[in-house]
């Protein structure tokens, strides 16, 4: 059977759907993408349901070949160097992958997640509904936990598989300087002043961030009347203030309740944008309100709605020798034909 | 702050796709009754667009897809489920669960004892003597708080977390019991440890319990145990559950 062979992997790679929902109520983590806008333009990019299951690349990276068959796969996310049998591709791209060809996604210039959809269905079981995998729990994926070299993942490929080509996706080109909040729910939990001094920031990224939650760092936030609040649900996205008064933007794999105040959550269409931020990055909270923050999701829908742009490779990045030795060139110099 | 109960309950903001309707503030079960009550007449009839319902102590998490539920639309359905006759929690079932409080199960159950100034069999007899109110899960799947902790027990949580426990675990923390379904750290103490499985993914039903579900401990000594680990690990259920 056709398979997704790990050669080479860094911590943190791991398979991600569109997450676990449904049993949020018995404490279960949705997990799944931490940027699922990049997530769905992957999948959607190579034919698959936006919440199909793809490998989420860490800064780690991965080095990856197929085996039995050749596999159709797009990457999408942050720019990370992508190289196919060590030729540069661009970041968000469709290629074809031949059985024994090396694909390699190393940490590039920005960004800290990258996503690589197969087209079809990679053979894993769901646990609860969803093939996401959340390590801590051991749930999920490839034996619920992170991949590692020699891993191998049987897949049932898609007929007709996409084109090869660069995906067209300005919307995945989002600086994280700006982030977006709705207040609350526990606002009332801060005097003005310290919403304020929460809105004008900055805050910088502290490197202690996972998949779980990104760590801020910047002016100390008082609380108006304690921290203690009997535990409640936690959506992606939260921005709880511990009594340190450090802020913790609570991401895909947040715990389903929690008992800090939570002074803002982050809004849908940014939550990728944040994800992708590096360590160090300083960045700014606007407060927008709720109609604000379902247009700007409302946009996002609308792009995976519609079929992805994928243009053809240009031919003047790979040489001759190479295309050839690759069997590359069907794929890219009509790009339009099925490979 | 002041008590919602008889008022109205607050709609708050999770972000745009999470609304929380908070009946309170404090842990009391006449707010959790509310919060259960919205959860069920909810779940009966689910709007489209609705994806997922959190009771908790004091409020109800509602994920849902604004682009096809409205949330003006969304917060008239809840007042109007609010306001139906119909609108009462669900008669919760009582649950006996076993728990072995002996060593080596019950690892801090002699110092949770000591710290409270009474022997560790009067600790663990409170404990067994106690019915619980499931609040609710969260933490990790299968963790499930328990309320009704008996005045003499309550103490506070660890002011530095243990190391790991084992799954199964029957803590004390907080004013609160809590049964852990995974091995952690945490700042409860372990007084004792169940055969039952409160997360089993193969079982046909993967959890037991409900919210507003009831619960009572069933000392057993160790053999025993030993014995019921092996049935639940092959996927009996060795919890009972009486209707109330």
């Amino acid at each position: 059977m056709t398979a997704l062979r790990i050669l080479s992997c860094g911590p943190g790679v791991t398979v991600q759907d569109g997450g676990r929902h449904g049993y949020l109520r018995y404490g279960v983590t949705v997990a799944g993408p931490m940027d699922a806008l990049a997530h769905a333009v992957a999948s959607r990019a190579v034919g698959n349901r936006q919440d199909g299951a793809a490998l989420e690349v860490s800064l780690g990276g991965v080095e990856l070949t197929a085996e039995d068959g050749p596999l159709t796969i797009a990457v999408a996310g942050g720019t990370f160097q992508t190289t196919l049998d060590d030729q540069p591709l661009p970041p968000v791209v469709v290629v074809t992958l031949e059985p024994g060809a090396k694909l390699r996604l190393r940490a590039g210039t920005a960004g800290m997640w990258c996503y690589l959809a197969v087209a079809g269905d990679l053979a894993l079981p769901a646990v609860l509904g969803s093939r996401a995998t959340h390590a801590r729990t051991g749930m999920g994926g490839l034996d619920g936990r992170m991949l590692q070299a020699g891993d191998r993942i049987a897949v049932s490929p898609s007929a007709g598989a996409a084109d090869s080509g660069a995906i067209v996706a300005p919307l995945l080109d989002r600086p994280a300087d700006i982030i977006r909040v709705l207040p609350g729910p526990q606002q009332d939990y801060f005097a003005d002043d310290q919403m304020a001094a929460f809105l004008a920031g900055p805050w910088r990224i502290s490197p202690r961030g996972d998949r779980m939650a990104c760590f801020l760092e910047g002016p100390v936030l008082r609380h108006a009347g304690g921290f203690n609040i009997p535990s409640d649900g936690v959506a992606m996205g939260a921005i709880q203030v511990p009594g340190e008064g450090q802020p913790i933007v609570l991401m895909a794999d947040r715990q389903s309740t929690g008992g800090y105040p939570k002074i803002a959550t982050v809004i849908g269409a940014d939550l990728g944008r944040l994800a992708q931020a590096r360590p160090g990055t300083e960045i700014a909270f606007r407060a927008v309100s709720h109609a604000q923050a379902v247009r700007a999701l409302a946009e996002q829908r609308a792009f995976l709605d519609a079929p992805i742009p994928i243009e053809p490779l240009r031919r003047d990045r790979f040489s001759s020798e190479f295309l050839l030795g690759r069997n590359l060139v069907s794929g890219w110099i009509d790009a339009r034909q099925p490979s | 702050m002041s008590d919602r109960t008889a008022a109205g309950p607050v709609f708050l903001d999770a972000g745009e796709s999470a609304l929380v309707v908070e009946f309170g503030r404090s842990v009391d079960p006449a707010i959790s009754d509310r919060v259960l009550a919205l959860d069920a007449a909810l779940a009966a009839a689910p709007p489209e667009g609705l994806r997922e319902l959190v009771p908790t102590y004091r409020s109800l998490m509602i994920h849902y897809d604004p682009l096809r539920l409205d949330r003006a639309r969304l917060v008239d359905l809840v007042e109007e489920r609010l306001a139906a006759p119909s609108a009462v929690p669900r008669a919760g079932a009582l649950w006996t669960i076993p728990c072995c409080y002996a060593p080596p199960h019950g690892e801090d159950l002699a110092e949770m004892a000591a710290l409270l100034g009474m022997p560790p069999e009067s600790a663990a007899d409170l404990h067994a003597a106690a019915r619980y109110r499931i609040y609710m899960y969260g933490f990790s799947p299968g963790f499930t708080y328990l309320g009704g902790l008996p005045e003499p027990l309550a103490i506070s949580r660890r002011a530095r977390p243990r190391p790991p426990h084992d799954s199964k675990a029957v803590l004390v923390g907080g004013g609160l019991s809590a049964i852990a379904s995974f091995a952690m750290p945490t700042g409860w103490y372990v007084v004792g440890r169940t055969p039952e499985r409160l997360y089993a993914p193969e079982r046909a039903s993967a959890f037991l319990f409900e919210p507003g579900d009831s619960l009572r401990f069933e000392a057993i000594d160790p053999a025993t145990f030993a014995a019921l680990e092996a049935r639940a690990d092959a996927g009996e259920v060795v919890a009972r559950q009486t209707p109330t």
